[in-house]
Parts: structure tokens; C-alpha cells; sequence
């Protein structure tokens, strides 16, 4: 054991865990963005109330993604310090960019908009959280541009110097456009997107199956003006939320087909790894789970062409022993192979679900709910759509069971990406084992190692507590008399929605 | 100025600006127990921090992201240098983070006792070793890492002290004032000590002496402390804020007058810069974006401008 493979498996379980928070903040984020914007533009207090749920959820997870990424800035420096020298140059520019220009945004104004409910107008403190859930959507952007940079580095030249070679940027344009990052920015993003749509879903399921066992006063909301149908509040944020899965469900699945080709011309190793293919071969055929191959898939995903050439493991690693020198240049072979299939089968699964589930609850035609045809003309026949589909039962209980799959997904998304990497730090450039830094030991990458390990477990299990625990007080009633002081604290609401009195229940 | 010159006078300036800013949320942090007699005031006292402290925090993201993009090798060799003080530094600032934003929505008790330990450990780890971290770099020696922590941690003990002073009203403010009085009787030693060490310890030094203007820095630095003390004791608590403040800044200005030319042992700014491509992209995006980061920034203080009350739940 070496400082290296602690050093290398602190950087994947403190990566791996930081991004366990990070896509929920990226996706439930706008999530509740787009409640209070619906609730700033009809004025209904269900809005009101689903924002103020969802938004503490999301704080609670915000916390962890904040306090766990300010570890993966400074662990660079920390543990991998000749990587860093090494490319410092080009690979620190979009960090620091990223805290300029996303960090301070996004902290700013979340502090804004969690203690400013009562402080600013109604319509600047909607803003806020647009311009935080900004900052967040634009802070993966610069982090997966700097990621993809050490995949496929461009936009640099390798030169020489008294303190050893050095990676220098030339273009910082081309390092924002990487292809590579143009690629991965919308899968990964598109990938939060399904992670909190699914996870809105999970909470939604369970509310609905809750009310359905308790009867809850939740469902006495009035559906339309004087009709007498009710409808669960948890109908819209559902429908919203499956939506919002299965339009990201396309955007990963079409961005994730750009990246096979780009690994195809980018990093053949790791797209040989992933299929286990062993020599160079025409019209490779893909295995979507193993035992089954469909032919001449493989090429035709890489490269459009089902007969074209895709390069194999030991064909590569013969041509890279003699282009840089003898190593081992193959990653983790069962590791990226198999991610690779439990990315895809648990994103799709969670995306498929989301499409069952807008069938499902789609609207009944009146004709089929009253017996009367329906009218002529679109404007009439939406007037005259019939009530709403209940959640089936099953469906709900599918919804909280699925909650998992898209984070596995993404998980295994990480280990094919950077596992398949190996041994590279910078794809061609820099070895993971020259970028190690020389002067920590295996003892101090122990102590951190077991201090981060301990202090992440402990989190998690408090963070699900706390989540679990707020999913099943629910949201807070609304009052229906106004609070007799504005100032009390306990049950709120809005009463004055004019005044925009909110009691700030978000705050600490 | 010549760009090298020009990014490092940028990260003294993101450094003191987390040092000032962040400062007095580690005191609020550290205080918030010593502060409040029940919850109402416990929330009035880290409600003074609430909205700002996480923007505060990502002064120190910056520097850092900027010292890894202008000077690799100064972030590189700083950060896996004091390797174990910059874990506890980062476990530090988890649990203060996760404590601020988790504590008002636990649902008992314990709970938000465990918040305020994180809060109050998270809060003197990096206060103290950031000190400890700093002048160490500058002079080797374990007695001046102890004189340095000690000083960081009590100055932001005063600060904090004085922030709480200004914002709040009713007992906290009494009992702010108290403490930043009781405070000092440690602060202002520490402070002696730590700041007359700076410039004589100077990387220039060995290049012909200590400038007069660090000594100039650090003595400021001494007489603002006991500036701010003298304010306090008559109730002036917004220029004893300032006070702090210019302290802290100017305390900030000798520590990085003192690492130039050399901000490590052996390392050179110009050995460590990254090329002038990097560094004129760099600039020319700071430039722009700066005034609006400050200008939103210094708009959320504006915002949450007023005392805060303690209120009864």
C-alpha cells in the first residue's frame, strides 16, 4: 500500500460522495425556482407551500454540496501537488473562474433569498433564487470544462522549465469549448435533472400513498373555479417533475451518444474497456447487459458506420507502449465495463418510469369522464378536458422504490469516466502515479482519509434522517385564519400576500 | 506593475478579504453559546451571520481557486506543506457549514446541540489554525505557529464580539460588548506578539532588511486593535467594527508584504507564476466581473442592514 492508492481512494470517495448532493442542488434547485415563479405568477397558495417544502429540502442537501466541494478544491493542491504544478496553468483557470463568477453568485444570493422572504419585494426575491440556481447550473459548467480538459486536452503546449515541464495555456477559448465538455456538460447536468426530478417523484409518492392512508385535508384544495372536484397538491409538483425527468432523460441519452463518439476519437482505451473489446475490430458488436450482443452496434454508436473500426484493449496498449514508453495502459477492466452497463440500465429504467408516469396521469378526454362528446375547437375541448387521473397506487409506491437507480447511475457514470481515464491524470500528458504529491505520507493520507470517511458517514446518515423526517411532517399548513402577530413563528403562512409578510420559516 | 506582481497583490487582497469578512463569522460562531441565555437569542446571534456567512466563505474559495490558476506551485506546495492542519481546517469548516444551515431545521433539542458543537468546533479549528498555518510559513518555529493561531483565534473572537455588538439589540448587545472586553484582555498581547513578529521574519528580510512599510502595517494593525477596544468600552460600535477591520486588512497587508518575493521556502513568486497568457485572461475577466460581485455582495449587507431582535417562538 502507497500513499498513491489512498491518496487516489480518498479522491474517489470524497468525489463520488460530493456528488451525491451536487445534482440534487443543481436540479431541485430549479425545481423550486419554477414553483415560486408559478406561485409569484398565479398567486395560489399550494405554490406557496411547495415551494417553502421543497426549498428546505433543498437547503438541507445545499449544505452538504457546499461543505463537501470546498474539500475537492483544495485536494488537488493537498494530494495530488505535481498534478497541479503540472497543470496549474490551464486546469486552475476555470476553478477560479468557477468561484468568481458562480460561487459568489449562488452563496449571495441563497443567503438572499432564505432570510430576504420578508425583506424584499415580492418579485426581487424571486430573482434571488433564479440567480443562485444560476450560479449552480454555471458552476458544473466550469468544473466539467476543467474534468474534460484532462480527458482531452487542448488549447495548451507542454513546455519545459528550471522547476520541470509545465502545461501553458494558449487558448482559453478552446479550453471552454472543448468538445469533450460541450459533450459532457449536458449529460451530466441533464443526469441532475433526472436525479431530482426522481427524487421530487420519490417525495411525491410518498405524500400521495400518505394521504390516500389518512385521508388528508391536503386534498381539499379546490381543483378549478366552482367545480367541485378535489385534487392532491402533490398532483402538480409530480406531473412537473415528470416532465422535467423525461425531457433531461433525452438530453442525457442524446448528449451520452456524442460521448461514445467522442471516446471513440478522444479515448479509445477507456471506450474499449467499456465494451471489453481485446483487438481492433470491424463492426464490433455491443452487449447492453452481458450474454446478449447485438451486432455491429458498437461501431455503429462510435462512429455512425456499423462497419467501421473500433479500436481494441491490446491493440492500443501495444501502440501506446511504444508511443509513450512501457506501462500499463489499461484501466480497471470489470470496474468500467460493468458502470458503463449499470449507468445506462438504472438512468434509463428512471427516465422510462417518468414516461409510464405522464401516460399514466395524463388527462382524461371529457368524453370518456361525462359521456358527452367533447366540443370543437382546441381552446373549447382543453376548457372542457375532464378531472384528472388519480396517481395510481402502484405507480406512487414505484416512484419512492425508484428513488436510487438514477443516483447508481450516476455514480457508475463517474467510475467509467475517470476509472477509464486511468492511468492517465491528463489523457497522454501526465500519469496518475507521477501526479501524486511526493511529500505526504501514507500515514497522513490515512488520517485524512479515515477523518473524511468518518465525518461523511456520520453526514449521511443525518442528512437522510433529516430529509425522511421533513418528507413526513409535510409541508406546513396553511393558517386559515392569519397569524394574530406577524412576528410569531410557528405555524405559517401567507396570510398578507400583499405585504409578503412571511414569516422566513427557512431561516436558522 | 508587471502581472506576477499585479495576481499576488490579488490574492493578498482575496485572502485578507476572507480574513476580514469571515473573521467575524468564526467569532459570531465561536461566541453564539458564551452570547445567548435560551434559543430566541441563540437565533438572534447566529441570525447576524445567517445570510452572509457562506458568501464570506467563498472568499476563501477564491483565493484558493486563484492561487491554483495564477500560482500553481505556491497552492500546490502550501496546501500538501501543512497537509494535516488543512484537513482539519476543511472537517472544521464542514461541520460549521452543515451546523449554520441544519440548525433551525432539526426537529429536537439534541439536535441543534450537536449543530451548535459543529458550529462552535467549526468555527475555532479554522480560526485558529489558519493563524498557526501562516506564521508558521513565515517563521518555523512552533512557538510563532502557536503566537499566530492564538492571535487569529482571539481577533476573530473580537471581531465576532464587536460584529454581534453592532447588530443585535437588547441583552446579546450588553453581553457582546462584555465579551469583546474580555476578549481583548487576550487579543491585544497575542497581537503585540504575533504582528511585531511579521516583519521582521520577512522573506525580504534576507534581501536587505524588513521594509519600513510592514513595520508601518503591523503597528496600525496593534493600534487599530486597541482602537477598537477603547471604541467599544464607550459604545461606538460601529467604528469599533471598523477598527477591527482595518486590523485585520492591515494585519493581512504585512503578512503578504512579508511572503514577497518568496511565498514558500525556496519558491520564488516568479517561479511559481503561471504563464502571462493565463494570467492576462485572467485579469481582464477579474476586472469585469469584481465590481459586480462586490456590488452584489456589499448590496446583501445592505439588505440585512438592520439589528436583528431576539424573538420569541
Amino acid at each position: 500500500m502507497e500513499a498513491l492508492d489512498l491518496a487516489r481512494w480518498q479522491f474517489g470517495v470524497t468525489t463520488v460522495y460530493h456528488f451525491l448532493f451536487v445534482p440534487l442542488t443543481i436540479g431541485l434547485g430549479v425545481f423550486v425556482a419554477g414553483l415560486q415563479t408559478a406561485w409569484h405568477r398565479t398567486g395560489k397558495e399550494q405554490y406557496l407551500r411547495l415551494t417553502k417544502f421543497f426549498g428546505k429540502i433543498f437547503l438541507i442537501n445545499f449544505a452538504m454540496g457546499v461543505v463537501t466541494g470546498i474539500v475537492q478544491e483544495f485536494q488537488f493542491g493537498m494530494n495530488w501537488s505535481e498534478y497541479s504544478v503540472f497543470v496549474g496553468d490551464v486546469f486552475g483557470a476555470p476553478l477560479a473562474l468557477e468561484a468568481l463568477l458562480a460561487f459568489f453568485l449562488e452563496s449571495t444570493f441563497l443567503g438572499l433569498w432564505i432570510f430576504g422572504w420578508d425583506k424584499l419585494p415580492k418579485r426581487v426575491h424571486l430573482a434571488t433564487i433564479w440567480a443562485a440556481v444560476i450560479g449552480s447550473n454555471l458552476s458544473a459548467y466550469f468544473i466539467l470544462a476543467a474534468n474534460a480538459w484532462m480527458k482531452h486536452p487542448v488549447g495548451y503546449e507542454v513546455t519545459g522549465g528550471p522547476g520541470g515541464d509545465r502545461a501553458r495555456m494558449t487558448d482559453l477559448w478552446a479550453v471552454l469549448t472543448n468538445s469533450t465538455a460541450l459533450a459532457q456538460v449536458p449529460h451530466v447536468v441533464a443526469g441532475a435533472f433526472v436525479i431530482a426530478g426522481t427524487f421530487v417523484l420519490a417525495v411525491c409518492g410518498y405524500r400521495v400513498l400518505k394521504e390516500r392512508r389518512t385521508a388528508d385535508p391536503d386534498r381539499t384544495v379546490p381543483m378549478r373555479r366552482g367545480a367541485d372536484l378535489t385534487v392532491s397538491m402533490w398532483r402538480t409538483p409530480m406531473r412537473a417533475a415528470l416532465v422535467m425527468t423525461a425531457l433531461a432523460g433525452v438530453v442525457v441519452a442524446g448528449s451520452g451518444d456524442l460521448s461514445g463518439k467522442l471516446l471513440y476519437e478522444q479515448q479509445p482505451m477507456k471506450l474499449a474497456a467499456a465494451e471489453g473489446l481485446e483487438r481492433d475490430t470491424a463492426g464490433a458488436a455491443f452487449s447492453p447487459v452481458p450474454g446478449v450482443e447485438v451486432p455491429m452496434l458498437l461501431s455503429f454508436l462510435a462512429t455512425n458506420d456499423p462497419n467501421a473500426v473500433v479500436r481494441g484493449i491490446e491493440d492500443l496498449q501495444e501502440e501506446y507502449t511504444e508511443r509513450f514508453g512501457p506501462e500499463d495502459y489499461r484501466p480497471n477492466l470489470p470496474v468500467v465495463y460493468l458502470s458503463f452497463r449499470v449507468m445506462i440500465v438504472f438512468g434509463m429504467t428512471a427516465v422510462g418510469l417518468s414516461v409510464l408516469g405522464l401516460w399514466l396521469t395524463r388527462r382524461r378526454s371529457s368524453t370518456s369522464s361525462d359521456g358527452h362528446p367533447a366540443p370543437r375547437g382546441r381552446a373549447l375541448r382543453r376548457r372542457a378536458a375532464g378531472p384528472p387521473r388519480e396517481v395510481p397506487a402502484w405507480f406512487a409506491r414505484a416512484c419512492l422504490l425508484a428513488l436510487p437507480l438514477p443516483f447508481i447511475a450516476m455514480i457508475a457514470g463517474w467510475l467509467l469516466s475517470e476509472i477509464g481515464r486511468q492511468p492517465w491524470t491528463v489523457q497522454g500528458e501526465l500519469l496518475t502515479a507521477a501526479s501524486v504529491s511526493p511529500g505526504v505520507s501514507l500515514t497522513e493520507v490515512a488520517v485524512s482519509l479515515a477523518v473524511f470517511t468518518l465525518l461523511y458517514g456520520l453526514l449521511a446518515v443525518a442528512e437522510a434522517v433529516l430529509i425522511v423526517r421533513h418528507v413526513k411532517a409535510g409541508p406546513e399548513r396553511a393558517p386559515s385564519v392569519p397569524p394574530a402577530s406577524p412576528t410569531g413563528t410557528g405555524g405559517t403562512g401567507d396570510g398578507d400576500r400583499t405585504a409578503v409578510m412571511l414569516q422566513p420559516t427557512l431561516m436558522y | 506593475m508587471e502581472l506576477t506582481t499585479f495576481w499576488f497583490a490579488v490574492i493578498a487582497f482575496l485572502w485578507t478579504g476572507f480574513f476580514v469578512l469571515e473573521g467575524f463569522d468564526f467569532g459570531v460562531g465561536m461566541l453564539a453559546p458564551a452570547l445567548s441565555r435560551d434559543e430566541a437569542e441563540r437565533r438572534q446571534v447566529l441570525g447576524t451571520i445567517g445570510p452572509v456567512w457562506d458568501g464570506n466563505e467563498v472568499w476563501l474559495i477564491t483565493a484558493v481557486g486563484a492561487m491554483f490558476a495564477a500560482f500553481p506551485a505556491w497552492y500546490a506546495g502550501l496546501l500538501s506543506e501543512f497537509y494535516l492542519p488543512v484537513v482539519l481546517v476543511l472537517a472544521g469548516l464542514i461541520m460549521r457549514g452543515v451546523g449554520l444551515e441544519w440548525r433551525g431545521k432539526v426537529h429536537h433539542a439534541s439536535d441543534r446541540a450537536w449543530c451548535d458543537l459543529g458550529i462552535l468546533a467549526g468555527s475555532a479549528l479554522p480560526a485558529f489554525l489558519w493563524g498557526a498555518v501562516f506564521a508558521d510559513l513565515l517563521r518555523a518555529s512552533a512557538p510563532a505557529a502557536l503566537a499566530g493561531g492564538v492571535f487569529s483565534l482571539s481577533v476573530c473572537l473580537l471581531h465576532g464580539a464587536v460584529f454581534v455588538a453592532l447588530k443585535t439589540s437588547g441583552p446579546v448587545r450588553a453581553r457582546a460588548r462584555r465579551t469583546a472586553m474580555i476578549v481583548s484582555v487576550v487579543a491585544l498581547p497575542a497581537g503585540v506578539v504575533a504582528l511585531s513578529g511579521i516583519p521582521s521574519a520577512g522573506t525580504a528580510v534576507a534581501e536587505g532588511g524588513a521594509s519600513p512599510w510592514l513595520w508601518g502595517c503591523a503597528l496600525a494593525a496593534m493600534a487599530f486593535l486597541a482602537a477598537a477596544v477603547a471604541l467599544t468600552w464607550r459604545g461606538r460600535e460601529g467604528w469599533a467594527f471598523t477598527a477591527t477591520a482595518s486590523s485585520i486588512a492591515l494585519t493581512g497587508a504585512a503578512l503578504f508584504g512579508a511572503l514577497w518575493p518568496a511565498p514558500l521556502p525556496g519558491l520564488t513568486v516568479a517561479e511559481a507564476a503561471s504563464g502571462p497568457y493565463t494570467l492576462g485572461m485572467l485579469t481582464w475577466i477579474g476586472l469585469i466581473a469584481l465590481p459586480f460581485v462586490l456590488g452584489y455582495q456589499a448590496w446583501s449587507y445592505w439588505v440585512f442592514r438592520k439589528r436583528l431582535v431576539a424573538e420569541v417562538s
